[in-house]
């Protein structure tokens, strides 16, 4: 039997959604798997999360530290390496707290890493068989993960189906303790909030988001046109904010904004996961791309293959002459 | 400030239809293009950045094939002052851990003050940076998206979910992984290219760098890619065909019934 550890990060005394996905996560790489889950922090907001986690998990472990008040990867990976026993299997999302504590952890368990797991295939004897993507998502690809000396693996948040809270009745561990020595040579300093733009694109019942497929910055024009048209507005993925063609507020995606419109038309977009993960709510995607193999085409509910720069217009009218 | 900054050539997604190989165990690599990690070219550009500012010399570094050449002179054609080829059949098939204990057997070789790498590369992991660090044990942060060096210590913003950014203060030396969008990286000409054409690339295998063979490559690895497929993801999108007229009718009617005129 497996035993698995399930790494739950929170804010503001709210486990993140991961909390449910990670039972499920667990079950299909060991049915059997005993399943710990894992908090740090510290306080009122720690102890109140790790006492929900009890109705999800069978055990949990809380590292109480004031060091770990806010999420410093470098302190919380310390801590982990102190608690957590040799050949152990932890799940982390994969989030930005993830991705900066992962890979580092892994060296310092002397574990095997997989990051950005969406599907787990079974184990056989000590080796793990997921599944994950490459290249944006233009393909698919199955890893064996070795896990006899443990693993952490990153794991992508909404992959797997959420568990809701049953009546695990678990009990809270209190490790605080074992924690050891937490000093870092990084600092946290404090949060900077994004910038508000002058234009708010959650508010808009229908999107036209712009991707790299627009090509240059004064073709935006034709977007925006279009937007017009339909009463929408221009939201964009990241490239065309990293361009600094469009303001960071109209960036749709896990590094931008969430929106949840009934419509969204992904024009040149070719459907990332961080860029999907701020499509929420269900809307009806269009995806126009001149790639007929664009991982896009896997999520939208209309394809369309065209280039983008003659379709707009010709959209853009036929909607106008309506 | 001595900076060392980590690239990786790449397929390039925008310029390519990625199909499988006839058995289906690999990419078809004929007719792919390649080029640098678009993460990278944030990464060297930034470094450059902070040299022109508090003096120093930049090096780009990579772990590849005689291909691999052709990316480290890019990065030297925008500016990098040196350039490392690691290289060696015994390198093939390492996973993230293979690549960065063969970066560390460099790096423990030179002294930089600050080691770069980007947030992530073609296969999507993020990993290499992390590792990278915890072999060096030398402080990381992922993400970043701001640097302001100092004396002995650097300020960095790491950009996080929504947008957010948290500051953190960290000594040096230390690893840092770059995000997109951090600065604008400069262009490079023809010109640019052919300026470093004969500037001497250092190549080193795994014996120059006194590294066990069987630590590294598909030997060493503890992840290993198995194959490449296409998901079955149930109905995928709902084509549309027919000339843009029709397209454009059929998305009009969809487009009414959903909300979105
Ligand atoms: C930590 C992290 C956070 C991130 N956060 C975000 C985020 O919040 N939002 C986000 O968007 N990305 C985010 N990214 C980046 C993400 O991984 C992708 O790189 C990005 O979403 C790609 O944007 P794109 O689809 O516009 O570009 P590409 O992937 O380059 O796709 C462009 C598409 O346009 C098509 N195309 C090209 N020309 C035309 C044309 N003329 N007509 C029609 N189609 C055309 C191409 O076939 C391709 O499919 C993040 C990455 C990381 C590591
Ligand atoms: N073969 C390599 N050689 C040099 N650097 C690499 C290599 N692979 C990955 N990296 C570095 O690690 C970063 C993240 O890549 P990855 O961890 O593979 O997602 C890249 O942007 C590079 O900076």
């Amino acid at each position: 039997m497996t035993h698995i550890y399930a790494y739950i990060p929170f804010s503001n005394g709210a486990a993140e959604d991961v909390a449910m996905e990670f039972s499920s996560a667990a079950k299909k790489i060991d049915e059997g798997a005993a399943v710990t889950a894992v908090l740090t922090g510290s306080g009122a907001d720690l102890e109140k999360v790790a006492q929900e986690m009890t109705s999800l998990y069978a055990e949990v472990i809380k590292i109480d530290n004031a060091d770990m008040a806010y999420p410093n990867a470098e302190v919380v990976r310390k801590a982990l390496v102190a608690v957590l026993p040799t050949g152990a299997v932890l799940l982390v999302p994969h989030t930005t707290f993830g991705m900066d504590l992962g890979p580092g952890l892994s060296v310092r368990m002397d574990a095997a890493y997989a990051a950005d797991i969406i599907d787990f295939e079974g184990m056989d004897a000590t080796t793990l068989k997921g599944v994950r993507q490459e290249l944006g998502g233009a393909v698919s690809t199955h890893v064996t993960i070795d896990v006899a000396s443990g693993a952490v693996i990153t794991i992508r948040p909404g992959a797997f189906a959420p568990v809701e809270g049953g009546a695990a009745g678990g009990c809270v561990i209190d490790k605080s303790g074992d924690a050891g020595d937490l000093s870092t040579n990084r600092k946290f300093l404090e949060l900077v909030e994004a910038e508000v733009g002058d234009v708010d694109i959650t508010k808009s019942d229908v999107l036209v988001s712009i991707g790299r497929g627009i090509e240059d910055e004064d073709n935006i024009e034709v977007a925006q046109e279009l937007a017009e048209a339909m009463n929408a507005v221009v939201s964009c993925s990241r490239p065309i904010v990293d361009a600094k063609w469009l303001e960071k507020s109209r960036q749709v995606g896990t590094s931008g904004q969430t929106v949840k419109p009934k419509v969204y038309m992904a024009m040149g977009i070719s459907g990332s996961f961080q860029h999907m993960g701020g499509v929420k709510g269900n809307p009806f995607i269009v995806a126009v791309n001149k790639n007929p193999k664009a991982p896009i085409f896997q999520v939208a509910d209309v394809g369309i293959v065209e280039d983008i720069l003659d379709f707009m217009p010709e959209l853009a009218e036929a909607v106008n002459d309506l | 400030m001595e900076i060392l900054v980590c690239v990786k050539r790449v397929p390039d997604t925008a310029e390519n239809e990625f199909e499988l190989n006839s058995s289906g165990n690999d990419l078809d690599r004929d007719d792919l293009v390649y080029s640098v990690n678009e993460w990278d070219n944030y990464a060297v550009e930034e470094a450059i950045q902070i040299v022109d500012k508090v003096g120093g010399s930049v090096t780009v570094i990579t772990v590849g094939d005689d291909e691999s050449e052709e990316v480290l002179r890019r990065e030297m054609a925008m500016g990098a002052n040196h350039g490392i080829l690691l290289t060696d059949d015994a390198f093939e098939g390492s996973d993230g851990k293979g690549i960065a204990t063969i970066l560390k057997a460099e790096v423990e070789k030179g002294s930089y003050d600050l080691i770069l790498s980007g947030a992530q590369a073609d296969e999507g992991a993020g990993q290499v940076g992390g590792m990278l660090a915890a072999m060096l044990d030398m402080p990381y942060a992922s993400l970043v998206n701001k640097i302001e060096p100092g004396d002995g210590k650097i300020v960095v913003g790491r950009e996080i979910e929504g947008g957010n950014q948290e500051m953190n203060e960290m000594d040096l030396p230390c690893v840092l992984s770059i995000q997109t969008g951090i600065n604008e990286p400069r262009y490079v000409g023809i010109r640019g290219i052919r300026k470093v054409a004969s500037v001497e690339i250092p190549e080193k295998s795994a014996s120059d760098l006194g590294i066990d063979a069987a630590s590294v490559g598909s030997e060493g690895a503890l992840t290993k890619r198995v194959d490449y497929f296409v998901p079955d993801l149930g109905d995928g999108a709902e084509m549309l065909e027919g000339s843009t007229d029709e397209i454009i009718e059929k998305l009009i009617e969809k487009l009414k019934a959903k909300g979105g005129l």
